[in-house]
């Protein structure tokens, strides 16, 4: 692929553990642990994986907003994995991030045209009226009513907002735009106005995106190619049709059965491939191949030799996994148990540290005070 | 009659920015052993409309019924709420601000839950009894983990707490917010497959709150679509995906990425939800209806019988019947997607 916009090589990301308030210990969270892989210009690659396997952090690390532990990212054939910050500014003009979160990502305080106009303000590349047009240019982009330009976020809804975030990205009219979650926090019928937006801005203005997100459906429709990432590491990459038709890797084919269809009739036909346990911790991820705790087609290679991210059967070369075992076509893995010899079996703690899904809570929970449940205040934004 | 039947409920607030009509004349029913969908977007009142039902709503001017057994819940004390609640109602809520008591170890938390409600049980059995619920929330080792504290669970691990909490007192009816939207798809399918057995297990009714149609597709029985406070569309979940009436649902079900088909533009609902406080004319979905005739911008439709099993019902002057309503269909969205 020489027609790389971006191409990463071993990236790995660690952050030191938290302990208590101010010690830190010696163990480290594998965040983001080897990656690899091409994103060539114009097209969209699509990462996905569960709560807690990288995919902000590996995003943070190709915008550089975090330093890398160790690999190389090339942009634009210029090497950026070393850059100083004073020597990322220019980057930031041709690399942009759209966050998840529509309402925390923007100052209520400031006005919707300054928070666009930002951009051009930082990199001193458009002043006064001049701004002004520009960022009116933007908005009507997106969808915006120009007219606007003077309100404050809070006026408008959740997907406006994101609209914002969207024009604030193009304002410098980047080669490549990172979205993070860019969908997750709208209701279901904004999330397609906002998907439907980011095609035709590709289209119009020639951008290749890293969309990040963990519904699996999204991401196959925005994307060409997929990589699927589990505890820091890319377990199977390939062009989106081929990933969801022929999933390789244990963990896609678990995934993908486990995705909610909606509808009844294809939902009631579909076999499930349930996995045990919850991702292991992150800061002693397991031997080998990461997945084998919950796999169900482990055996005892699998806990002793890490597998590399190759073609597997015939697969052409742009479709690699990263399994000693891969799922051929037609194989039925709901019935597959794994067969770890009882040298390799070890008790894995299943507490994960890392991901915490939100709380769930009992009206009658607090068992200080059993009989007298408080009613739950509903804090909205 | 149905275990839980609520009748024409209205839920609002009054506000510094006016009155928030939160929940608009709703009725929806639930029987033994079946599971009740309730669909649609945020702020469209479906947690407030059950956190009404079961006394939790403050400050709130709350009319209408919601007979539990026979009994109204609305008109009952907080006492009697109270033995009720968890006794007889098990309650699962999405919310991280008030989630399991973090000083507090999980197994002592449901030990003391049951003390609670069963005064007199034997430490030993109660103990034994939340080992028991943590197994079959697919908690892995219980004897073991029934000593760990919150934190020591997972995500995924402390949501299955919660249910095994809710179902400690064996309740005939499970009310679920958005029990697994925070929660990874592996995780997710674990969590649905134990409310199933629970349900299959016990009887227990089941009321599942989410915008995930996927999930509803998977485990509701009947479904209640809701739309800016009020009840746009009702029936069996068969009739709602394959039958549906009104547009809202109609929307909802094109808007999303069509699973296993080409790759083709999404046709998403034009414009925004409307706001509680100043609802448009009419039909609440007017402003964003693409079938929107002069009738609907003045007069609000009744939540009428379709041409389908006699829980189907539609909000929409569209026709009421199948045919005319596909001609309908095919006439306005047949040709010009609007997006
Ligand atoms: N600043 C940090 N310090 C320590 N650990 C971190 C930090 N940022 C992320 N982590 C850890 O790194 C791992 C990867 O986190 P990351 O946010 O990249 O996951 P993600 O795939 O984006 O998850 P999600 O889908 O929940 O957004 C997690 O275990 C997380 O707890
Ligand atoms: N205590 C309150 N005071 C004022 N308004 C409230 C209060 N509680 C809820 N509301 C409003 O009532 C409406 C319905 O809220 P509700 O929480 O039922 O929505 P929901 O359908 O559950 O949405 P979500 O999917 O986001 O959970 C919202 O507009 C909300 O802002
Ligand atoms: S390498 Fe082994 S444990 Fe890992 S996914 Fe493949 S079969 Fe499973
Ligand atoms: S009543 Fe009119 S505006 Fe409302 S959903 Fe039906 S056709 Fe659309
Ligand atoms: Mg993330
Ligand atoms: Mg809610």
């Amino acid at each position: 692929m020489s027609d790389a916009l971006l191409s990463l090589t071993d990236v790995v990301k660690y952050f030191p553990v938290q302990t208590g308030h101010l010690r830190r210990s010696r163990d480290m969270v594998h965040a983001v642990d080897g990656v690899s892989f091409e994103v060539r210009r114009g097209e969209t690659l699509g990462l996905v994986g569960e709560t807690g396997c990288g995919k902000s952090t590996l995003a943070r690390c190709i915008s550089r907003l975090f330093e890398l532990t160790s690999g190389q990212i090339i942009f634009d054939g210029r090497d950026i994995s070393r850059l100083r910050p004073r020597q990322l500014r220019p980057l930031r003009r041709e690399m942009q991030m759209i966050f998840q979160d529509p309402y925390g990502s923007l100052n209520p305080k400031r006005r919707v045209g300054s928070i666009i106009g930002d951009p051009f303000a930082i990199h001193g590349t458009a002043s006064g009226a001049e701004r002004k047009r520009r960022v009116q240019e933007a908005m009507e982009l997106v969808g915006l009513n120009p007219e606007h330009y003077n309100r404050f976020p809070s006026e408008f809804s959740g997907g406006q907002r994101q609209r914002i975030g969207v024009a604030r990205a193009l304002a410098l009219r980047p080669k490549l735009i990172i979205c993070d979650e860019p969908v997750s926090a709208l209701d279901v019928s904004i999330q397609a106005q906002i998907i439907n937006l980011l095609s035709d801005l590709q289209d119009q203005l020639d951008l290749t995106y890293v969309f990040i997100a963990h519904d699996l459906s999204v991401v196959r429709h925005v994307s060409d190619r997929v990589a699927l990432m589990y505890l820091g590491k890319v377990v199977e990459i390939a062009p989106a049709e081929e990933l969801y038709q022929h999933p390789r890797h244990p963990y896609a084919n678990a995934l993908l059965s486990a995705v909610p269809i909606p509808d009844p009739i294809a939902a009631a036909k579909r076999e499930r491939i349930v996995l045990v346990g919850d991702v292991p911790s992150p800061v002693h991820p397991p031997s080998g191949c990461n997945f084998h705790p919950r796999c169900p087609k482990a055996q005892d290679r699998c806990v002793v030799e890490e597998p590399s991210l190759l073609p597997r059967f015939d697969d052409d070369e742009l479709h690699a996994t990263a399994c000693h075992f891969p799922v051929a076509d037609g194989e039925d893995l709901s019935e597959a148990r794994p067969a770890i010899g009882v040298e390799h079996r070890i008790v894995e703690p299943d507490t994960a540290g890392a991901p915490t899904g939100l709380g769930v809570s009992v009206a009658h929970g607090s068992p200080g005070s059993p009989e007298s449940p408080e009613p739950v205040e509903r804090r909205r934004s | 009659m149905a275990l839980l039947e609520v009748k024409d409920l209205y839920v609002s607030f009054s506000t510094m920015d006016g009155v928030v009509q939160a929940v608009r004349g709703v009725s929806f029913s639930v029987d033994r052993g079946q599971t009740l969908g309730i669909v649609g977007e945020s702020g469209s009142g479906k947690s407030v409309a059950t956190q009404t039902v079961t006394g939790l709503t403050r400050g709130a001017k709350i009319s209408g019924q919601a007979l539990f057994e026979g009994k109204d819940l609305l008109t009952m004390t907080q006492k009697e709420l109270r033995s009720v609640r968890g006794a007889k109602i098990g309650m699962i809520f999405q919310d991280p601000l008030s989630s399991l008591h973090p000083y507090y170890r999980i197994g002592w938390q449901i030990v003391e839950m049951i003390h609670a409600h069963e005064p007199g049980t034997p430490k030993a059995k109660a103990r034994a009894r939340a080992v028991d619920l943590l197994r079959l929330v697919g908690i892995p080792q219980p004897e073991r983990r029934i000593d760990d504290y919150p934190h020591q669970f997972s995500g995924g691990m402390r949501q299955r707490a919660m249910i095994a909490m809710a179902m400690s007192l064996n309740p005939v009816l499970l009310i679920a917010d958005e029990p697994t939207t925070a929660l990874d798809v592996t995780v997710q399918a674990q969590v649905l497959r134990v409310i199933e057995r629970l349900q299959t297990e016990f009887g227990t009714a089941v009321i599942l709150i989410t915008h995930d149609l996927g999930v509803i597709a998977e485990v509701a029985d009947d479904v209640v679509v809701m739309y800016a406070g009020a009840a746009m569309e009702s029936g069996a979940r068969d009739e709602i995906f394959y039958e549906y009436h009104h547009p809202y649902t109609e929307g909802l079900l094109r808007s999303l990425p069509a699973y296993g088909e080409e790759r083709e533009r999404l046709r998403p609902i034009p414009g925004q939800p409307p706001s509680l406080i100043r609802l448009p004319s009419g039909c609440p979905f007017h402003p964003r209806c693409p079938y929107v005739f002069d009738r609907c911008r003045s007069e609000t439709p009744p939540l009428d019988p379709t041409w389908g099993g006699p829980g189907h019902r539609s909000a929409c002057w569209l026709p009421h019947t199948k045919a005319e309503r596909e001609a309908v269909r095919d006439r306005v969205i047949g040709e010009a997607v609007p997006s």
